[in-house]
Order: structure tokens, then C-alpha cells, then sequence
């Protein structure tokens, strides 16, 4: 069941019905019902896998919490008996039992989605290299089924129990309660990465109708699918038709993808982050923003700071800064201190971290080579930058008047979106030498720029009064996200306006009716964020 | 405040229901120019809205509206006829409009064009938007729809065919807006008149099959036709309309299907392929090369088929009622203009 459907629209309008109508008490089993009816219909056969990871992390955080709770009483009832080393000691072990017990549900969910998101790509590397060496014996390649949003519900209950195991979330002791903080329906499809700190309780209080909850998240429901079917999916036909036939469109079509395909996935994937918060906000729930303006950052760190948040501070926290100051690290940075100097040593751990968390990052959104590099090229602009830093900070201290300019902030806003833009190509020829050699076209295809006045734009299946409607559309998305930070317009300040809240609301889904890309002809039903 | 929410929230989605309204007026496909045949089915409710009755009722796709005129079967023979015929009319949809037929009035004869006996699955989106679009609202007509939808398709799209027909906003015309609120009139009591001459140059014969059987859910729905017919006190009759294209092949394996059919279910049927008392001559009597009838092929089959109704069926030739026949001579003058009119262009 689509987002994009007409029956997730009755689905919704169904539990959003029910979910105030019923007595409050029953509001979040209603939740959980509806979310594992929402995963069913998206296929049968993904139930298991969610619910192995719910029973597995509910079990390691219960064991985890019991654990911590013994320690606490022993320590408690043995104040009196025990030296301070041997309160050490016996926490010490305590926490070694409970760090395995992590580390085994790490291992068992973490390996769910490696088996099943990565077999055929590692299988397929292998007979790669068998056939490299002359081999003939090839390994099938088996092709497994791949659970709707395996990647964020795995991440998030894996948060979860890391979270629990540092003592900064509590365990829960219900286990239908965690299945609903896993299986939440409206993050299932593509996030955000939401924390058990911040989501949990939500889920489980009493909500009441009113206004303010739900016009609110209703419009953002509204602004969403005008991101989506307006900008996103009008555009992703012109991209589908450049990225399957590359020979046919070099030079300016390359560069027409670099910043046509970010204004795709910027409204396809914030038009389903809005969505999703917008049917959280109905049912009285404050999910994460995931996004704020990434297209103003500066640099590419302020770009991951703004683009897909919740995804950037998971690997922040659960990857980067304990790689950073993991035992292993700190022995290597001690050692690389007296063997090569302070200041090639202190940067060891840190780089090691940042190339283990982009190779991640990239391996996390999809099984592919294009994937990795394009993560490991994150890293190497975001450490280059880091190093050249002393320079641009000379830079700015001897220009100041230009380092404080709109002008230059223009500059470097436009620099990092077509940078970011440029590798995020790999992403739609998903083949590394290819994308490559597309990009190398840009410096010498000058012919194809003709193609730019001559009308030949319209033979990629956009008409030029649906570029228009686009270009006017992309025009609103920014006037608006200039105007507020991203998800206030849908505050309560426009609440406070009824006519006024009537109004866009009308407008939005007048114009996403008609203008929008769907029906017979498009595939409107796939967020490009929910096959990662 | 409640209160000035709630009247701003009902008066803006009051204006967002009738601006949709207006689009979907605009939006949605006019048949007035090219594809005149998707607008067959909507003129049959102004008939009968009028009142008018009708003996005969034809059912089936472009083989009826295209071989039978209803005020050449009225001039000659006295028989007021209509043809609920639509393109690519698959025949659970001819029995669905037959079913509705049924509710406005009580023909003695039905006759069902069996062409459409060869589909047994949804064949084609847009031609089913033809059909359907623009038959009314009833339980007759939603489950029409479930029984066309292609894969593709989705309910909701019949009842807001905004869904549908959304993305023509950018090939908008000037029919678009003239023909919001009303129709001109194509047809004459269901006959879409064709007045060119396309002779038919090949010998082609249709393609051979792997399996000639005619799919089950085919009788299945002549079954309901007739049960229909029985209930309702009308005759039904098995047609095959002259056809004579590779194209649009009508196999002998096909055929003496439907002869066993008929024959066990003690329908009458006549394939008017081969019938040489027509007089068709395929070098003039078609349109597009031996797939349709043209108007003087039309003619030919009409005054032929006509002979056999009023004969064989004892279909009452009304020409001396005059309250019936005022209507009727009326709509034969119109036909005549339009064919003389048609010509004259030429």
C-alpha cells in the first residue's frame, strides 16, 4: 500500500477516525493493529522479519534492563560489605553480560539485513573475482526478498538498544508496545530514524482531537504529496528516459541530471518525510524533522547536518564518535603519535572513523559499488575540506568584506549543492565507470548543448508547460522554506488562520489533482528513499 | 472561534469540490471530434429520458454501430431500433448495459453482436473509459466496472475521473471548454455514420491460433444475457456482423462454437460473414478497408436484417402510430441530411 495510493488515503482516514473515536486507553493497540495491517499489505512475507526483530530486541533490552536492576540492588543490599574495587569489579562484569547480550542482538538483526540486503551483491562480487582468476564455477546468485523499510526499522530498534545498554532510554517492558515503536506505520516506508527517547511515549498517550492536531499535519499530509506527485514524479520521467539511454544524452543532459535529479529526490524524499510527519501530527505525534534546507548549506558537513538528520546523527552516535574513542582506536592513536608525530597521529582515529562511517552510510543506502563510492567520495570531500580549512579560514580573516557577502555565501551554497549533485549521479546510473564517463562528457559533448534551445528537453517525456508547472512548483517549495525553517509553515500559526489554512490546503490539493504526476502512464508509487 | 473554523473549512471545501467539479468538466475527453465513438453511450439516456421505447435493441461493440441504422430499419420496415454499441464493448459490458437497457425500457428483441465472445480478460483501458465513463451512476454500472478494470485500473478513477484524466491538462482545446456542459449529437439512435470508401485490397486471411476455444467466461455471460432477456420478456438473437479483414478474423472453429451454443440453448444465430443476400461489395461498402461498414454497407445489412426481424420475430411495424411515427420520420429526415451532408463535404 502506496503512500501515493487511494487506498493508504482510506486507510488513513479510516484509523485516524477510529483513533479518536475509540476510548483512549485503546489508542495505541489501534496503532499497532493498524501498522502491522499497513506491513501486511505491503507484503505478506515481511511480517516475520519485523516481528524476529521485535521479539530479539525486546528480549536483549528486558535481559539488559534486569541485569542493570540486579546490579543496582546488589550494590544497594551490599553498600556496606563491599571495597569500592570490588564494586567495580562486579559492574564490570555486569556490563561485559550485558554488552554481550547487545552485541548478539546487534549480530542476529544486523545480519537479517546483511543476508537479505547484501547476499546477491556479495555473491555477485565473488564470482566476479572467480571469473577474474580464470575460475568457471560460478555461485548462484539467490534472490531474496527484501522487507519494506528493513534498513530504518532495523536502525532505529538497534538505537534502540544501544540506548538501553548506555542507560540513556529506558527498557520497555511490554513487548506490544515496542512492536508498535518498531512498526510505527507511518515511518515504516522511509523513515525518519526516529529515537525511543524522543518517540516512544508519544505513542503510547492519550491523544485528543482538535484542531490544532490535526489541520495542521493534515496539511502538511497535503504539501507532501504536492512535493511528490508535482515536482518529484514529473521530473523522475525525464531522468528515467536520460539514465537509460547514457549514449544518447551526454554533456548538457548530464549536467540537466545533476540538478534536475537533486530537485527529484529533495521533493521526493522530503515530500515523504512530510507525509510521514504529517500523519504522525494527526494522530497527535511530534516525529523528528529529517531535513532543514540542505540546498542553503555552505559545505558539504552543514549539507549532512541538514540533509536526512535523523540518519546522519545515527551513524554519529552509534558509529562514528565510539569508533572514534573504541580502545583499539586509542592504542592506534597512541602509536601513531610517537611513530609519525602529533599532528598525523591525533588525525588517525578520526579519519579511520569517518572513512569506516561514509563506507557505512553508502553501503547502508543500497547493495552497490556505486553506493560505497559514492559514500567514500562524501568522506574524501568532507576530510579535504577539513584539511584545507586553515586556508579558507586565512581566506576569510584577509577578505572579509567578500568571506561576508551574500554574494559569496551565494557562492558557496550553489558550490556545495552542484558538488553533493555531481555525486549523487551514481545514484541513478548506479554503475561507477559509467557514471564517470558521463561526468567526463560534460567538458567535451558541446554539441548536446543545442539540444537546450531546440526543444529536444521535450522528447524526454516533460512537456514544456509541465517543466513550467515544475519550475513554478520548485519556486514555491523555496519561497516557503526561505520563509520558515522546514515543517513551520505548517505550524500553528497558519492554524490560527482558518480562511487562510483553508485556502492552501484547497489550493495543494486542487493543484497536486491536477498538475500532479500519477495514473495510468507513471509509477507514483515508489519513494525512491524506501528502496534504501 | 469553533465556530469560524468550522464555516471557513466548509465554504473552502465547498469551492475545492466545485473547482474540481469545473476541472473534471474540462479535464475529461470530449469524443466530439476524433474518437466520436466514446460518446455513444451517454446520448442512449437522452432517448430514453425522452421516453422513447424502442422494439429492437442492439448490444455489442463497433461491428453494431456500425452495420445497423435504426432510421433506415424505422423507414423500411417500421421497427424502432437503438444501438447500445460502444468500441471494444467486451461482453460482460454489453451485458451490463443490457442490464440497464432493461430498467428504462422492455424491447421484444435483443440482438448481441458475438465478436466479443473471443475476450476472456479486461482487453483495454481506454476503450473501457468509453464504455464506462459515461454510463450512469447505478450498481449496475460499478459492477460493470469491476468486471472491466484492467490491472492497470482502479475504482476510484471511475468515480473521480479527475485521477484519470488529470494529465490532459497540458493538450487542452477549444472543445475542452465549448463542450463542458453539453454535447452535439454523433450518432442516429446508436449508428455512428462513416460515409468514405477505404475498399479492401487484401486476400489476407487471420493469422492460424494455438488454440481456437472460445474462453468459458464468454458463454457464461451469454448464459446471463439470456436468463436477462427471459426475465424481462425479450428475444435474444446471436449475431456475427459482416466483417472482412485478416484483422479482425471470424474463425470457422469460432463459429461453430456459437452455432453448438445457439443450438443447445435454442437461440437463434446468423453470421452475415458469407450471407451473399446482403449484397455487400467489400470494394465499396467499407470504410477502412474491410473492418467496418461504411454508410451504404450499413444500409445493405439494415434493409437485409430488417426483413428477417419483422418475418422471422414479428417485429410490429409501428409507421401508422402516429404519435411513434413523428418522432421517427423526424429522426429518418436528420439521417438523410446528415448522410447528404456528409457527402456534399466530400
Amino acid at each position: 500500500m502506496a503512500f501515493t495510493s487511494v487506498e493508504f488515503i482510506c486507510f488513513l482516514a479510516v484509523t485516524v477516525l477510529l483513533y479518536y473515536l475509540i476510548p483512549k486507553r485503546t489508542q495505541w493497540p489501534l496503532l499497532l493493529l493498524a501498522s502491522y495491517i499497513f506491513y501486511f499489505l505491503a507484503g505478506g512475507w515481511y511480517l516475520p522479519f519485523i516481528a524476529t526483530t521485535t521479539v530479539s530486541s525486546y528480549f536483549a533490552a528486558v535481559i539488559m534492563l534486569r541485569s542493570s536492576e540486579k546490579e543496582k540492588n546488589y550494590i544497594e543490599s551490599n553498600r556496606d560489605n563491599m571495597s569500592k574495587d570490588e564494586r567495580k569489579t562486579y559492574k564490570a562484569v555486569q556490563k561485559k553480560k550485558r554488552f554481550r547480550i547487545l552485541v548478539a542482538a546487534l549480530i542476529l538483526n544486523f545480519g537479517i539485513l546483511g543476508v537479505l540486503k547484501y547476499t546477491g551483491f556479495t555473491l555477485s562480487n565473488i564470482n566476479s573475482l572467480i571469473g577474474f582468476f580464470g575460475g568457471q564455477d560460478k555461485i548462484s546468485v539467490p534472490s531474496l526478498i527484501l522487507p519494506l523499510g528493513i534498513s530504518f526499522y532495523t536502525f532505529q530498534t538497534m538505537g534502540y538498544l544501544i540506548d538501553v545498554y548506555r542507560n540513556t532510554t529506558t527498557a520497555e517492558k511490554n513487548i506490544f508496545r515496542l512492536a508498535l515503536f518498531v512498526s510505527f506505520f507511518p515511518q515504516l516506508v522511509q523513515g525518519p530514524i526516529s529515537r525511543h527517547s524522543e518517540l516512544a511515549s508519544q505513542l503510547y498517550e492519550k491523544h485528543t482531537a482538535s484542531w490544532s492536531v490535526i489541520a495542521p499535519g493534515a496539511l502538511r499530509v497535503c504539501w507532501g504529496y504536492f512535493k511528490k506527485l508535482v515536482i518529484a514524479d514529473t521530473l523522475m520521467v525525464a531522468i528515467k528516459a536520460i539514465v537509460e539511454s547514457p549514449a544518447e544524452h551526454e554533456g548538457m543532459y548530464v549536467v540537466y541530471l545533476i540538478i534536475m535529479y537533486s530537485a527529484e529526490i529533495y521533493a521526493d524524499f522530503t515530500g515523504g518525510i512530510d507525509i510521514t510527519i504529517g500523519v504522525a501530527q494527526m494522530l497527535g505525534i511530534r516525529v523528528t524533522e529529517n531535513f532543514n534546507r540542505p540546498f542553503c548549506s555552505k559545505s558539504t558537513k552543514e549539507y549532512w547536518r541538514r540533509w536526512h538528520i535523523t540518519m546522519g546523527s545515527w551513524f554519529s552516535d552509534y558509529v562514528f564518535y565510539p569508533v572514534s574513542i573504541c580502545k583499539p582506536m586509542q592504542k592506534l592513536s597512541k602509536f601513531s603519535r610517537a611513530k609519525l608525530g602529533a599532528a598525523v597521529g591525533k588525525r588517525i582515529p578520526v579519519y579511520l572513523a569517518t572513512i569506516l562511517t561514509w563506507f557505512l552510510t553508502g553501503l547502508w543506502h543500497g547493495a552497490g559499488w556505486n553506493f560505497i563510492v559514492w559514500g567514500l567520495l562524501n568522506c574524501l570531500i568532507i576530510l579535504v575540506s577539513q584539511e584545507l580549512q586553515p586556508l579558507y579560514d586565512r581566506f576569510n580573516n584577509k577578505h572579509k568584506a567578500l568571506a561576508d557577502s551574500r554574494g559569496w555565501e551565494v557562492f558557496c551554497q550553489v558550490r556545495t549543492f552542484l558538488l553533493m549533485g555531481i555525486i549523487r549521479i551514481l545514484d541513478c546510473y548506479r554503475d561507477v565507470p559509467l557514471t564517470f564517463k558521463m561526468f567526463g562528457t560534460v567538458f567535451y559533448s558541446f554539441s548536446s548543448w543545442r539540444d537546450l534551445f531546440n526543444g529536444s528537453l521535450s522528447d524526454l517525456g516533460v512537456s514544456l508547460s509541465q517543466y513550467a508547472v515544475v519550475i513554478v512548483a520548485i519556486i514555491i517549495v523555496w519561497a516557503v522554506s526561505r520563509k520558515t525553517e522546514e515543517g513551520a509553515l505548517f505550524g500553528e500559526k497558519l492554524c490560527s488562520r482558518p480562511l487562510l489554512f483553508s485556502f492552501c490546503a484547497a489550493g495543494l490539493i486542487a493543484a497536486t489533482l491536477i498538475f500532479g504526476s500519477y495514473g495510468i502512464g507513471y509509477d507514483a508509487s515508489q519513494f525512491i528513499y524506501s528502496q534504501f | 472561534m469553533v465556530k469560524k473554523r468550522i464555516i471557513s473549512v466548509i465554504a473552502v471545501l465547498l469551492i475545492l469540490i466545485l473547482l474540481l467539479y469545473l476541472a473534471t468538466l474540462i479535464l475529461m475527453p470530449k469524443y466530439m471530434s476524433v474518437s466520436k465513438e466514446g460518446a455513444l453511450i451517454s446520448e442512449y439516456y437522452t432517448e430514453a429520458d425522452l421516453g422513447n421505447t424502442h422494439q429492437v435493441i442492439f448490444v455489442g461493440d463497433c461491428e453494431v454501430y456500425e452495420s445497423f441504422v435504426p432510421p433506415v430499419l424505422w423507414n423500411e420496415y417500421g421497427i424502432t431500433s437503438y444501438i447500445r454499441g460502444s468500441a471494444q464493448q467486451l461482453i460482460w459490458q454489453s451485458y451490463y448495459l443490457l442490464e440497464e437497457t432493461f430498467e428504462y425500457e422492455s424491447p421484444d428483441v435483443v440482438v448481441f453482436n458475438v465478436l466479443s465472445v473471443k475476450y476472456g480478460e479486461p482487453q483495454n483501458e481506454a476503450y473501457n473509459r468509453m464504455t464506462l465513463d459515461k454510463m450512469r451512476w447505478s450498481k449496475i454500472k460499478a459492477d460493470a466496472i469491476k468486471a472491466s478494470m484492467t490491472e492497470e485500473e482502479n475504482f476510484a478513477s471511475y468515480i473521480f475521473p479527475l485521477l484519470r484524466f488529470h494529465s490532459r491538462w497540458n493538450e487542452l482545446g477549444a472543445e475542452d471548454f465549448r463542450y463542458m456542459f453539453k454535447r452535439d449529437k454523433v450518432s442516429h439512435n446508436g449508428y455512428l455514420m462513416q460515409t468514405s470508401v477505404v475498399p479492401k485490397e487484401s486476400d489476407r486471411v487471420g493469422e492460424e491460433l494455438m488454440d481456437y476455444s472460445l474462453p468459458e467466461i464468454g458463454f457464461e455471460y451469454l448464459d446471463k444475457m439470456k436468463k436477462l432477456c427471459e426475465e424481462n420478456g425479450a428475444e435474444l438473437v446471436l449475431i456475427k456482423s459482416p466483417t472482412n479483414s485478416w484483422k479482425f478474423w471470424w474463425y470457422d472453429e469460432w463459429d461453430r462454437q456459437i452455432e453448438a451454443y445457439a443450438e443447445k440453448n435454442g437461440l437463434d444465430y446468423y453470421n452475415f460473414i458469407d450471407e451473399e443476400g446482403v449484397g455487400l461489395d467489400w470494394s465499396r461498402d467499407t470504410y477502412d478497408g474491410g473492418i467496418h461498414l461504411n454508410v451504404y454497407g450499413a444500409e445493405k445489412m439494415t434493409l437485409y436484417f430488417g426483413k428477417i426481424l419483422s418475418e422471422v420475430y414479428g417485429v410490429e411495424d409501428l409507421r401508422t402510430d402516429d404519435g411513434i411515427s413523428g418522432v421517427w420520420d423526424k429522426k429518418y429526415d436528420d439521417y438523410i441530411k446528415a448522410k447528404e451532408g456528409s457527402a456534399d463535404k466530400k
